[in-house]
């Protein structure tokens, strides 16, 4: 025992849980399902607590047959392949496939965990095949597993952030957190650590974006600052992913700075046009289908200056698609558009006229590749091309909206961390966003965090358990 | 004023979930919602009254308090809902009736069992309050006492019926026709099972984050309760004049059987409803209504306890007065039927077979 160790208070448990979100509880029940004590520390207060879970609503898993939720097969060759189109290769296979596979005992798990499900959401027709949609959204799933694991016996502790691991080789001695406002130390047969990414944490996404960062919008809560996941690095885990990469979509710029979540994105860029602060396009609003291109959108944005854009368009696409937080901005002309918005009125009725100019209007139909496109423009607009010459005039502002980070920690197949100088760690696991890198190094495909979160979640608790004696 | 700041957010609210519809596998209201994108004020007061209340949506929501968003929708639906009641009720000079509820319905209940005491004692002498006839009849004439009776329920069943109307007609229905028989039929299914105060399936929160039936059981006990009472009147009424069997009736026979199994789900329904509204997380109520909320439940309590105790001291000198106290009970509650959160009902059931024909026809 240390120095100063004396007034600190001393916990034992079997396995401790860091963080509160889908991936942490799944450790945290399946652990307690195999005999293990287990105490879960959450950094954020209860309303808060989950990290992006709260503002997920569906998860992804391959299923043989089609169920009551579920409108058909999803193979796990299929599920591969998608996986790995999205990531473009950006993977590590082996690891992905034994994620697919697990993902198939996944929805029976999750059922009797207490978890609801529901047919997909209305405007989402295109994943009801695929994806298993949570009855009454992610915080509802989110609540159902603290239910559970309170009535397994879970320890859980709130606003108990952990600020240090007693690391040494690949050996986990203890953690200490502070609960109650209480440091405490806790010693743990096995450590499982679900935490997050870090992209609340502007000061480090700034190491890689610089200055404007500071106008980045994150869609999550702001206690996703990665804390732990630094400790870890600091102190000699595997870092996987590139540490320069988030998943960015162009969300409301009126959106608040945190956790606005899903009710600020916009859908309506292939609709219309999108020019930045000096009233210029800057890339092919039509290049392909709207749930392929939404993700490319944020990084486009954080390159313009500023970091703002606006989408504009005209009354004939105002009720095309999902309607969203925050009323578009409206005028009767492109002039008073371009004031409202303090753009040049000059310079976006030059573009817009030129933009008008150059169209080939032939029969818009937004479920297929158009022949409505422009001619002679630069950039382009490929698909769905239409004048905008109906007033009122509509325009959305839009900055990147930060969904999450790629950076993690290395894993094995039964969730143990890897340590920097090779081998696995003795007692140390990880699971969901915090690993995520491991099989999404790249892209994304909707539902497939919770995947993650879930299968490596029930893995690192079983492990952990196992670790622990149990 | 109030009501209008009510609309105002129950607006913001809709404009939050329409952009979100996380909640839509979890009641009828979310559904609604989706097939509209701006939202009236009567499509707001429709919403609202199809709103059971089960707080599943809060529990679940990611912008529910302390966020910034603020999103409570059960709250903020039953304060649209309450405003509704009094912009519904006729004639319009008795619409103050839902602005102190509470207060108002226990004036007219105590004016109605004085006015039946008096009633007794000036049209007979004063002893036939406590002779211990076992006859009813001899206390209060029966056609008198159908009169009167017959009456009020006439006056409260126009009274409801033009409140519905006005209802009807706010919610952008009134170019429909109400009676579609299979949205009728599945909002009776609707409603006689309380469908959408289920939480989406693990039951309605009330004190804290875990769900409970336990309203449902409640409100069950008191609404059948209710009906049964109801039926047992009528078939008191039918006997008399179609088969010329006047009261007393003997324990086996249909009115005390249907009265007697009335009375004891009113007697224990709405004290378990009272309790969880008392145990409720004020958060998830119009606290401003709860006089309202209590005045009626507790009506129905002490006419359902009031006919049982009528029924078991019949043959008692306690009969006068308990038939004063019971008759009194009724006829208040009937008079202020079309006041009370009776109508709570009543339009909820407007706004299930509105939402069936949605369902059905589209919007």
């Amino acid at each position: 025992m240390r120095e100063g160790d004396q007034a600190r208070e001393r916990k034992e448990v079997d396995v401790l849980v860091v963080g509160g979100g889908n991936a942490a509880l799944c450790a945290a029940i399946a652990a307690r399902w195999e005999g293990a004590s287990v105490m879960v520390l959450e950094k954020a207060p209860k309303f808060y607590r989950g990290g992006n879970t709260r503002h997920t609503r569906n998860m992804r898993c391959a299923h043989d047959e089609a169920t009551d939720f579920l409108t058909g097969p999803y193979t796990e060759d299929e599920f591969w392949e998608d996986l790995s189109r999205v990531t473009q290769g950006h993977t590590d296979e082996a690891l992905a496939k034994h994620m697919i596979a697990e993902s198939k005992a996944m929805l029976g798990w999750i059922t009797r965990q207490g978890v609801r499900f529901q047919p997909s959401l209305g405007g989402t027709l295109s994943l009801g095949r695929t994806n298993s949609f949570f009855l009454g959204g992610g915080r509802a799933m989110l609540n159902a597993l603290y239910l559970t694991a309170e009535k397994l016996g879970v320890e859980i502790h709130y606003e108990a952030p952990v600020t240090d691991f007693d690391l040494v080789g690949g050996h986990c001695r203890s953690a200490t957190a502070r609960i109650f406002d209480q440091e405490v130390v806790v010693e743990a047969k096995s450590y499982v650590v679900a935490a997050g990414g870090f992209e609340a944490n502007i000061d480090w996404l700034k190491e890689y974006w610089g200055e404007p960062a500071d106008n980045f919008l994150i869609r999550g809560t702001p206690y996703n600052r990665g804390d732990i996941l630094r400790l870890l690095l600091d102190k000699g885990v595997q870092p996987v992913g590139d540490p320069t990469q988030c998943h960015a979509v162009a969300i409301d710029a009126r959106a608040p700075k945190f956790d606005g979540g899903i009710i600020t994105r916009l859908d309506c860029v292939v609709f219309g046009i999108v020019v930045n602060k000096n009233a210029e396009r800057f890339y092919d609003e039509g290049e392909d289908f709207w749930p392929k291109r939404y993700a490319i959108w944020g990084r486009l944005v954080a390159a313009q200056p500023d970091q703002i854009a606006y989408i504009i368009f005209d009354a004939r696409s105002i009720e095309m698609f999902m309607p969203s937080l925050y009323p578009p901005i409206q005028a009767e002309s492109i002039g008073e558009l371009a004031q409202k918005l303090e753009l040049s009125p000059e310079a976006l009725s030059d573009t817009v006229n030129g933009f008008n100019a150059s169209v080939h209007e032939g029969t818009f139909d937004h479920t297929v590749f158009d022949d409505c496109h422009t001619e002679g423009l630069t950039p382009p607009k490929s698909h769905w091309a239409r004048r905008i010459e109906a007033p009122p005039f509509y325009a959305y502002p839009v900055r990147p909206g930060i969904t999450f980070t790629y950076l993690g920690t290395r894993i094995d197949r039964h969730s143990r961390m890897q340590m920097a100088k090779g081998g696995g760690a003795e007692n140390l696991f990880a699971a969901g966003e915090i690993m995520a890198g491991n099989v999404l190094g790249q892209g994304y495909a909707a539902g497939v965090g919770m995947t993650i979160g879930s299968v490596f979640g029930r893995i690192a608790g079983e492990e952990a358990a196992r670790h622990a004696g149990h | 004023m109030q009501a209008t700041s009510h609309i105002t957010e129950a607006e913001r609210l809709m404009t939050i979930c329409n952009s979100c519809r996380y909640c839509e596998g979890l009641c009828a209201v979310f559904p609604a919602m989706e097939m509209r994108r701006a939202f009236s004020s009567g499509d707001l007061n429709y919403l609202a009254n199809l709103c059971h209340g089960c707080g599943a949506c809060y529990v679940d929501c990611q912008f529910a308090p302390p966020h910034e968003f603020d999103v409570n929708v059960p709250k903020v639906l039953a304060q649209v809902r309450n405003d509704s009641y009094r912009s519904y009720a006729w004639p319009a000079f008795l619409q103050p009736m839902f602005d102190r509820n509470g207060l108002a319905i226990a004036l007219v209940t105590a004016l109605s069992i004085a006015a039946f005491i008096l009633g007794f004692a000036l049209w007979h002498e004063p002893g036939v309050l406590f002779a211990e006839t076992g006859n009813f009849y001899r206390v209060m004439p029966h056609t008198t006492m159908v009169t009167i009776f017959g009456a009020a329920a006439l006056f409260a069943l126009f009274a409801l019926t033009m409140g519905y109307r006005a209802f009807w007609k706010d919610i952008g229905a009134s170019g429909r026709s109400a009676n579609d028989a299979p949205s009728l039929w599945q909002a009776m299914k609707d409603a006689g099972s309380l469908r959408y105060l289920d939480g989406g399936g693990v039951g309605c929160y009330n004190e804290n984050e875990r769900p409970t039936d336990n309203r449902r059981i409640y409100h069950h006990l008191t609404f059948y309760g209710f009906l049964l009472c109801f039926a047992a009147t009528t078939s008191g009424t039918l006997l008399h004049y179609f088969m010329d069997m006047p009261a007393p009736y003997a324990w086996y026979q249909l009115p005390k059987l249907l009265g007697t199994a009335g009375g004891i789900g009113l007697a224990i329904g709405p004290i378990g409803l009272l309790k969880a509204k008392f145990a409720r997380d004020p958060d998830l109520v119009d606290t401003s209504r709860l006089g309202m909320d209590t005045a009626f439940t507790v009506m129905l309590f002490l006419t359902g306890v009031s006919g049982l105790l009528l029924m078991l001291l019949r043959v008692t000198p306690a009969m006068g007065l308990l038939l004063a106290l019971h008759l009194g009970f009724v006829f208040a509650l009937f008079l202020t039927l079309p006041y009370s959160k009776f109508v709570h009902g009543l339009y909820r059931f407007g706004a299930l077979v509105h939402y069936a024909m949605e369902r059905r026809f589209g919007i």
